[in-house]
């Protein structure tokens, strides 16, 4: 059993409305995973799903080994951050993380060593009503911590969050990678998210654009690359002219420097070529980015589900 | 099991925190003292009278405040959390959905009945205190029955409660139909029953169906136990005048009365189990 969260066929219906559409994906264990997706697309379906909130309509789900749907005791192997989670104002941190650890039967005295870990020690005494966002949302990750879950579904963790809040909340999603546990994280946010996972799930009305590992996504995609060139003074148009005689129309930029696409089998022939041309000065590679890969997903007319299990 | 104590632990402590119980309990002292020492105003005295007639008036508001409380406290108990977006949290959790309600309602009921205990047996402490010659088992057993009687009856509430806070889809819905229900067992339902009685002008059929409509009613069932234990001559003419025929055993009082406690609740543990979050 080596994957957390397996689905197949995956549909979850309310009325006629498919919220989840015939989704088919495996998510590894010990690996980050971005769930990406506008709002509509089913991201908040497959966590309910998964949570086992919900029962799929049709379909087969796995999440740990067991099918999640009314298995309480499966979810003390899983930790959840709800979306802008909000807790019981009148509690303190520490008597809500103590009142959630007894619910799921974590060690004692986990609470107080993941208050320290999220940075809200000092705040622990305090009414929850008093917090910040940015404080509630790592109370929130410290009670999706608790019980040292093999799963995390984080849903929309940094929104609110200072950058320095974002740094730490990844830091520990890291801790957690390197601990060999799988964690799920919803996102808009894509070129905050891209550095700190592994692999996606992309949803777009309740059917899978594509999953899989962001190398491999981005080979399937094969989007160009995009170079830009700093030429000599005097050398502009003669390498505009070689360039545009290699079928690689540049573009001019106000800032002197050129732009041009390269297509991903051809980068690095072209690359080489490049550095050893006189008239260039200096080299910038852009890789596509994930953005670019979800607009590129997003704009195909509605192309088939990637390959279960691939 | 144990993780229906924890949620019911949280919830108690939520009702002290929140001050919930202390206010209750000072309520419902004031309220037996008041009745006790001017309850008999209308008919020219000032003073404590007799333990048996303050019971009996104590009843008769019981049988509105309770209900009252019992759904003010327990509306909001899962609608609530859905509002403030703590259900979904909650749900992720390694809890049924049962044991989420049963929780609620254990803890509310506990706290209900803490108030009851409290505020009713210190105003009979203060009452026998200051009274010698009340000072009889009998007053104690009457006064333990109240307390037991009326956190049943507080239970019932919250248990409706429960299954209104489960089935609507906002606070404010929830609240309404809270009054609502208030309204119907309180004051509709019997005034149905009168309305009953007299256009039937008390023919056979009638006389004999008559009885067990009272059982209908939990907030009826309440009065029943009560003041059918303090008998004749203790300013409950009325009802007993009406049910004299008719001896309820206050075994099948207290089941009854149970049976009500659990049924609303039980409804609300199925319909929450179905329910799509």
């Amino acid at each position: 059993m080596n994957h957390a969260i397996e689905f197949e066929a995956l549909a979850k219906r309310y009325g006629t409305l498919a919220a989840l559409d015939g989704v088919s994906a495996c998510v590894p264990r010990g690996q980050v995973i971005g769930l990406l997706g506008h709002n509509g697309a089913g991201k908040s379906t497959l966590i309910k799903l998964i949570l086992g909130l919900i029962a799929p309509s049709s379909g087969r789900l796995d999440v740990l080994g067991q099918s999640p749907w009314r298995a309480h005791a499966l979810r003390r192997r899983i930790g959840y951050l709800p979306e802008s989670a909000t807790f019981y104002a009148s509690l303190s941190g520490r008597e809500l993380l103590d009142y959630l650890a007894r619910l799921k039967q974590a060690p004692r005295g986990q609470a107080q060593a993941l208050l320290e870990r999220v940075g809200l020690a000092h705040a622990a005494d305090r009414r929850i009503g008093t917090y910040s966002k940015g404080m509630r949302q790592r109370l929130g990750l410290a009670q999706a911590l608790l019980g040292s879950p093999e799963l995390v579904l984080l849903d929309e963790p940094t929104t609110g969050l200072d950058p320095q809040a974002t740094r730490e909340l990844y830091r520990i999603v890291g801790e957690l990678r390197a601990d060999g546990r799988c964690v799920l994280i919803s996102s808009h946010l894509l070129a905050e998210l891209e550095p700190h996972i592994d692999g996606a799930l992309i949803l777009r009305q309740g059917r899978l654009l594509a999953a899989g590992s962001l190398n491999a996504l981005g080979e399937q995609a094969a989007l160009p690359a995009r170079l830009l060139l700093r030429p000599h003074q005097h050398a502009v148009d003669g390498l505009l002219i070689r360039l545009d005689a290699r079928g690689l129309p540049a573009q001019l930029r106000p800032d002197g420097r050129l732009e041009l696409q390269v297509p991903r089998a051809g980068k690095l022939p072209m690359l080489r070529e490049l550095l050893a041309d006189p008239a260039v000065v200096d080299l910038d590679v852009r890789e596509p980015t994930l953005a670019q890969l979800y607009d590129w997903l997003g704009a195909g007319q509605r192309p088939a589900a990637a390959e279960a299990c691939a | 099991m144990n993780t229906i104590l924890i949620v019911a632990g949280k919830e108690f402590r939520d009702d002290f925190r929140n001050r919930w119980t202390v206010a209750l309990t000072i309520l419902f002292a004031l309220l037996a003292l008041g009745i006790a020492w001017f309850g008999s105003a209308a008919a020219g005295q000032v003073g404590f009278t007799s333990f048996d007639a303050t019971l009996a008036s104590l009843t008769t508001l019981g049988a509105f405040v309770i209900p009252l409380i019992g759904l003010l406290i327990a509306y909001d108990a899962i609608v609530g959390e859905r509002d403030d977006g703590t259900l979904l949290l909650m749900l992720s959790y390694p809890l049924a959905r049962g044991q989420l309600v049963a929780g609620k309602f254990l803890g509310h009921c506990g706290a209900l009945a803490a108030a009851t205990l409290a505020g009713f047996g210190l105003a009979v402490a203060i009452m026998q205190l200051m009274q010698p010659p009340a000072q009889t088992l009998q007053a104690w057993l009457h006064i333990g029955r109240f307390i037991l009687s009326a956190s049943l009856l507080g239970a019932c509430f919250v248990g409706l409660a429960c299954l209104i806070s489960v089935q609507t889809v906002d606070k404010s819905r929830a609240a309404g139909l809270a009054l609502i229900g208030w309204l119907v067992s309180v004051v509709l339902f019997d005034l149905a029953l009168l309305a009953l009685l007299v256009v039937s002008g008390g023919n056979p059929v009638e006389r004999a169906v008559y009885p067990y409509l009272l059982l209908l009613n939990p907030v009826d069932v309440f009065r029943l136990v009560n003041l059918t234990a303090l008998g004749d001559g203790a300013g409950n003419d009325l009802l007993t005048g009406m049910t004299a025929h008719h001896a309820y055993p206050p075994l099948l009082l207290c089941l009854v009365m149970l049976a009500w406690a659990v049924a609303p609740f039980a409804w609300a543990m199925l319909a929450f189990r179905r329910k799509e979050v």
